[in-house]
């Protein structure tokens, strides 16, 4: 691919930062505005994204690595899934907001909302990660006729 | 009941275990694939006979999301356990042939939680987004060998798969602007009582032709000739016995006579819809020389048993007819459903057990293979024999039921092409068992071993299946078993009184709930 120009280069380094930290801010305050754990997730993700079309993917791999981003995709899906077993385990039913019934909270306060909010981070970084890599793929992956995919995918992984 | 939502959450946690195992230990992803599977197949078995209505995180129903367990969910639910318990196991020296068994085992376990969570939920959207996961998982398993026809199928899959969710998501969102609500119960409920203009019926349209689609009746079957045959053999009998029937059939029928309620015109539209796919899918099976593909048009002739099946029930139903009759031709269809859901998945494993002794899945290269693989032979012969309808096997009843289910109801036509492709049907499967197993070796083939016994017994325990299912038609299994399951589509009252039962027992206690967070 073509190197693209320095001001796309020195532009991108200034934004993506801010990208992240909005990204951050949509997840962690998403059960009191609009937003949450999908729209934040992507918003990170597009920060990674961000610095893999300006920089390249080998700059983006330095600061998400291949082997961070496969265990966090799968790290989150797993973190929702025991918030909801807590759920059955002491509130009696799958997903029952057990710590909202033990601490209440004040409402519209960031402490609030019981597993709501635990919920959000986990789903971001489910989000996060796998868009992430959804996109290192599609760029890894040149499909050729005969296959051949496997083999590329492979050698990233073991990087 | 407490355990209901495990049938979704054990699949799902562990096809995200899977990626994070080592690599270089693929025995331990064979072993926990498969003790999950069985987990679930031990919790389907306890949750016999039970039945009741999950609300999740304690919100009541018409707001909240419900998990409805009663007999026609249980059904499929066993079902499904069954074939994937059984598959797994084969998976684990089947799969020795390809890379990367974890994410092998992932994509398998995220279509089983997208199965039964499809046939376990009682909200509309919800449906949506399981079959989603159960679909867009089995699009990447048939993708899954990475080679050019492979991935040529697979995508011609996830295309018309797509197609097929977007007809689902437009008839959600039309039945959500008219009635207000996606709740099954709920929605059934506003049905009844304001009846069906012209927009419900045009979403009514959009859900067979959607539901038709993922069930892959005839005009919307072209990408399953194409899609099963490609996938991995273990996939195959999870794409043909299971995953067409959870998410295409089961998702049809529950929203046609749980939630609409089933009018002569869509009874009809089922019966004409299942007797062309009976009749056109055995043709073309009668013309392949690939074993798969054969196997694959086969089973859009047997879905179409099944679809004819329910038509005629609820012709009857919707005429006001005996109720009898009407509950026969639902106890033939679910039955056959069930039947059809063990045998072609055996036919689809010892295909595979064929191309992984032979290497090839050509009919006319194979030949005298039965005195090299008599296991794989015998089991062959039984389901062939299963779904050919002969006598005492469980084929046999399950089509006979249909076909007395449209003779008592005066479908006479129906009838006849039922049996006319129960004879074709017979007459695929002698050609199979004449080309493959019997006969002298084809030119130029070597001389083969038997599958290992991780292959062979899941084969016989399937085999033995298709000849003891015949024992459920007796009263007792049948009262136990196939009854619950037809009087849901009998009673779609008491489907919605089910669950909104529980959303007025639920809702006074949440008020109270309020009531002491508010002092």
């Amino acid at each position: 691919m073509k190197e693209t120009s320095t001001i796309v280069k020195t532009i991108s380094r200034c934004v993506v930062g801010f990208i992240f930290l909005y990204g951050l801010y949509i997840v962690c305050y998403g059960h009191l505005t609009p937003g949450g754990g999908f729209t934040g997730g992507v918003i990170l993700a597009s920060a990674f994204v961000l610095e893999m079309l300006a920089w390249g993917k080998e700059e983006a791999l330095k600061s998400l690595p291949f082997r961070l981003a496969k265990p966090f995709d799968s790290a989150g899906a797993l973190a929702f899934l025991v918030l909801g077993l807590l759920g059955l385990l002491l509130g009696g039913d799958f997903f029952v907001n057990v710590i909202q019934k033990a601490y209440p909270g004040k409402p519209f306060s960031l402490f609030n909302a019981g597993i709501i909010p635990l919920c959000n981070i986990a789903i971001a970084i489910k989000v996060c990660a796998s868009l992430f890599l959804v996109i290192l793929v599609l760029s890894v992956l040149r499909v050729a006729a005969g296959g051949g995919t496997e083999d590329d995918l492979t050698t990233q992984e073991e990087e | 009941m407490k355990l209901l939502p495990l049938m979704i959450a054990i699949p799902l946690s562990v096809a995200f275990i899977l990626p994070l195992l080592p690599k270089k230990r693929p025995r331990m992803a064979d072993c926990l694939a498969v003790l999950a599977t069985l987990a679930l197949l031990a919790l389907a078995a306890m949750l016999i006979g039970q039945s009741g209505v999950y609300a999740l995180g304690g919100w009541r129903p018409p707001v909240g999301i419900v998990l409805v367990l009663d007999g026609l969910s249980w059904l499929v639910l066993i079902t499904v356990a069954l074939v994937s318990f059984l598959v797994t196991v084969f998976s684990a020296r089947y799969m020795e042939q390809y890379t990367a068994r974890g994410r092998y085992y992932a994509l398998f376990m995220l279509m089983v939680a997208g199965m039964n969570g499809a046939v376990l939920t009682g909200d509309m959207f919800n449906l949506y987004v399981f079959i989603e996961v159960a679909a867009v998982a089995s699009y990447a398993l048939v993708a899954f060998g990475c080679h050019e026809e492979e991935l040529e199928a697979s995508f011609k899959y996830a295309v018309l798969g797509s197609i097929a969710s977007s007809f689902i998501l437009l008839g959600i969102a039309l039945m959500y602007c008219l009635f207000g609500t996606v709740n099954m119960a709920h929605l059934g409920q506003k049905v009844s009582a304001s009846g069906l203009n012209r927009a419900a019926i045009f979403s009514l349209v959009l859900f067979i032709a959607g539901f038709g689609l993922k069930a892959a009746l005839v005009p919307f079957h072209a990408w399953l000739p194409d899609a099963h045959p490609s996938a991995p053999a273990p996939i195959s009998a999870m794409l043909s016995g299971v995953l067409i029937k959870a998410i295409g059939v089961y998702a049809l029928i529950r929203v046609l006579f749980n939630v609409f309620g089933v009018t002569a015109q869509v009874a009809t539209a089922l019966m004409v819809l299942g007797t062309i796919s009976m009749v056109v899918a055995i043709l073309m099976a009668l013309i392949q020389w690939d074993l798969k593909r054969l196997l694959a048009y086969s089973s859009i002739s047997q879905i179409g048993y099944v679809m004819l099946g329910f038509g005629v029930g609820g012709a009857v139903l919707a005429a006001g007819g005996s109720p009898v009759i009407a509950a026969l031709g639902f106890l033939g269809a679910l039955f056959h459903l069930v039947n059809h859901a063990v045998f072609k998945s055996l036919l689809f494993l010892s295909s595979g057990a064929l191309e992984y002794a032979t290497g090839t899945r050509q009919l006319k290269e194979m030949g005298g293979l039965g005195k090299e693989m008599p296991v794989t032979a015998g089991a062959s012969l039984v389901a062939s024999l299963a779904i050919g309808g002969v006598p005492p096997l469980n084929g046999f009843f399950s089509k006979l039921i249909i076909i007395l289910a449209c003779v008592s109801s005066g479908h006479y036509g129906f009838a006849l092409a039922a049996v006319l492709v129960s004879i074709f049907t017979l007459a695929v499967y002698m050609k199979v068992q004449k080309y493959a197993f019997l006969g002298k070796p084809a030119e130029g083939r070597k001389s083969v071993h038997e599958v290992p016994a991780a292959m062979r017994i899941p084969m016989t325990l399937l085999a033995v299946l298709c000849l003891g299912m015949s024992l459920m038609l007796l009263p007792g299994p049948k009262k136990r078993v196939l009854d619950p399951a037809v009087q849901v589509l009998m009673d779609r009252d008491a489907y919605i009184q089910s669950v909104m039962g529980v959303a007025s027992a639920l809702g006074a206690g949440q008020e109270t709930d309020m009531k002491i967070a508010e002092n």
